[in-house]
């Protein structure tokens, strides 16, 4: 295997790419609990996209860990995570946005960054824009759900170095927010570079 | 079986033939004032069945959707939009937009996370991606509901019942979804993930599986209030996790009356620094598109309250 892409993500910033089918995509945590936000979609076809809901229904569980199927909101697979050093990644928590933001924290934080604004902004460069935004995946981040349904984004398991792979079923779109939120743990309070690396078929 | 989509054609009686417009026309004018157990009535008003505490007069939608069927319609806000799960079995997929403005809408992410809760109840709010209050659940009395599971698609109705196109027997609750956003110039890029009612999703704490609980077992209701003009698309069938091998989807009633949308400092906006916070965001909202005299409010009610 190649790599085809091979990128330091830098805190805070986006990035996006095709993985084609066959091909692999690797997420490391470089630093350790820095959630990477991503969405996936058909490269040839981006009304088809990844599903929290489908992938949750088929796996009957809300975390993703080795053998989770991603599948899109035909029910499509679209990757399988082939290999995990963490155990556990999230799926209800979603992007934080500057609006969803007011209302976790409070007016004071509408000026700060957030993952929908890169999702927004790098999604442009493949026409992508609001109306493509559904749940989103957080690898490395830490959100339990407990008995009475309280849930929340709480310190993470990651650790510096800790990486999940996935296997493309499909040419598949990635787009990827470095998480910049700094009012709750998912960052561990200071966002840090991540590394992206794109294999070959 | 009333206006499921395989219902009985109606044949013409012996006595008209269609073999002439005029006998055709004759045919078809024959059917009015028909009436089967599935079908909207109109004017809402007229609804015979409507439940003591709500003045008929005041309704704005009234509906009975078989298993398997989907309604949508555009409502004000303040409306108060009642479910009924008639016999116990019915599931109801929700989504919702903010009227006129779609890209707006429904995002069951933000409603768990910002609320700090998985499960939906009465006082529970559904967000939007803008951090504003689409709808409130004023009252529930099932408790069995779920945002985590969305509508099942069409490949695992197939896989499950052999078929799940929107016309099938055991249609797929996204398929249903999808023609009834079409009916307002919208496609699959529009449909986030969607939240259901009457049939409940648990997730185990420690492994995080997801445990099917069902349905309450007798007729329920749930209301929810618009917090802003919203166009709502329902779609009622088997939700994705029914573990019967034979689909399977009771009757749902809508009822829809006009009304306030919830005021600053009163329930549910008064329940939590959160929701008073995306309440807030509503009236900055509301009150930036109304005149000063409140004449052209964006409520459709006589006056706007400004908050």
């Amino acid at each position: 295997m190649m790599a085809l892409r091979d990128d330091i993500v830098a805190a805070r910033a986006p990035w996006s790419g095709v993985v084609p089918a066959g091909g692999t995509l690797e997420v490391i945590d470089l630093e350790g609990n820095q959630a990477v936000d991503c969405l996936f979609y058909l490269a040839d076809n981006t009304t088809e996209r990844y599903s929290a809901p489908e992938t949750l229904t088929w796996q009957g569980s809300i975390y993703l860990g080795v053998g989770s199927v991603l599948r899109s909101d035909t029910g499509r697979p679209l990757l399988t995570v082939i290999a995990d050093g963490v155990g556990r990644h999230d799926t209800l928590g979603g992007a934080c946005s500057k609006e969803s933001n007011t209302v976790r924290y409070g007016h004071h934080t509408r000026g700060q960054h957030a993952c929908v604004e890169n999702f927004l902004a790098e999604g442009a460069q493949w026409g992508l824009g609001k109306r493509d935004l559904v749940s989103n995946i957080n690898w490395f981040m830490n959100v339990p759900v407990e008995e009475s349904g309280t849930l929340g984004i709480v310190d993470g398991i990651s650790a510096p170095g800790l990486s999940v792979t996935l296997l493309a079923h499909e040419d598949v779109l990635t787009l990827i927010s470095n998480c910049p939120q700094i009012n709750n743990p998912c960052n561990g309070f200071n966002p840090t570079p991540v590394r992206v690396v794109v294999g070959s078929p | 079986m009333g206006n499921h989509p395989h219902a009985a054609p109606i044949r013409p009686a012996d006595s008209v033939g269609t073999e002439t417009p005029e006998g055709a026309r004759a045919h078809a004018r024959g059917q009015a004032g028909t009436v089967v157990e599935h079908m909207p009535t109109l004017p809402a008003s007229d609804y015979a069945s409507a439940p003591p505490d709500v003045d008929p007069a005041r309704l704005v939608w009234a509906e009975r959707v078989a298993g398997g069927g989907y309604t949508h319609r555009r409502v004000a806000a303040g409306t108060t939009i009642r479910l009924h799960d008639l016999e116990g079995d019915a599931c109801a997929h929700l989504l919702l937009f903010r009227d006129g403005q779609p890209w707006e809408r429904l995002n069951v992410a933000d409603t768990i996370k910002l609320q700090w809760q998985a499960y939906l109840g009465a006082g529970q709010l559904f967000l939007s991606d803008q951090g504003r209050v689409l709808a409130s659940i004023v009252s529930d009395t099932s408790g069995r509901h779920d945002v985590l599971c969305g509508a099942s698609s069409r490949q695992r109705n197939e896989h499950r019942y052999g078929a799940g196109g929107a016309a099938t027997p055991s249609p797929a609750g996204r398929e249903l979804l999808l023609v009834a956003a079409a009916k307002h110039g919208l496609g699959p890029r529009d449909l986030p993930p969607s939240l259901s009612f009457f049939k409940g999703v648990r997730v185990d704490a420690g492994s995080g599986a997801l445990r099917w609980t069902g349905s309450e077992g007798t007729p329920t209701v749930v209301e929810l209030r618009a917090e802003l003009p919203l166009l709502v698309l329902v779609a009622n069938t088997a939700h994705p996790l029914d573990p019967r091998s034979q689909w399977a989807c009771g009757s749902l009633e809508v009822l829809a009356w006009s009304g306030r949308p919830t005021e600053r400092g009163s329930w549910p906006a008064s329940a939590s620094p959160e929701a008073e916070r995306a309440f807030l965001n509503n009236y900055e909202d509301l009150v930036a598109r109304s005149t000063a005299d409140g004449s052209i409010g964006p409520w459709d009610t006589d006056t706007v309250g400004h908050p």
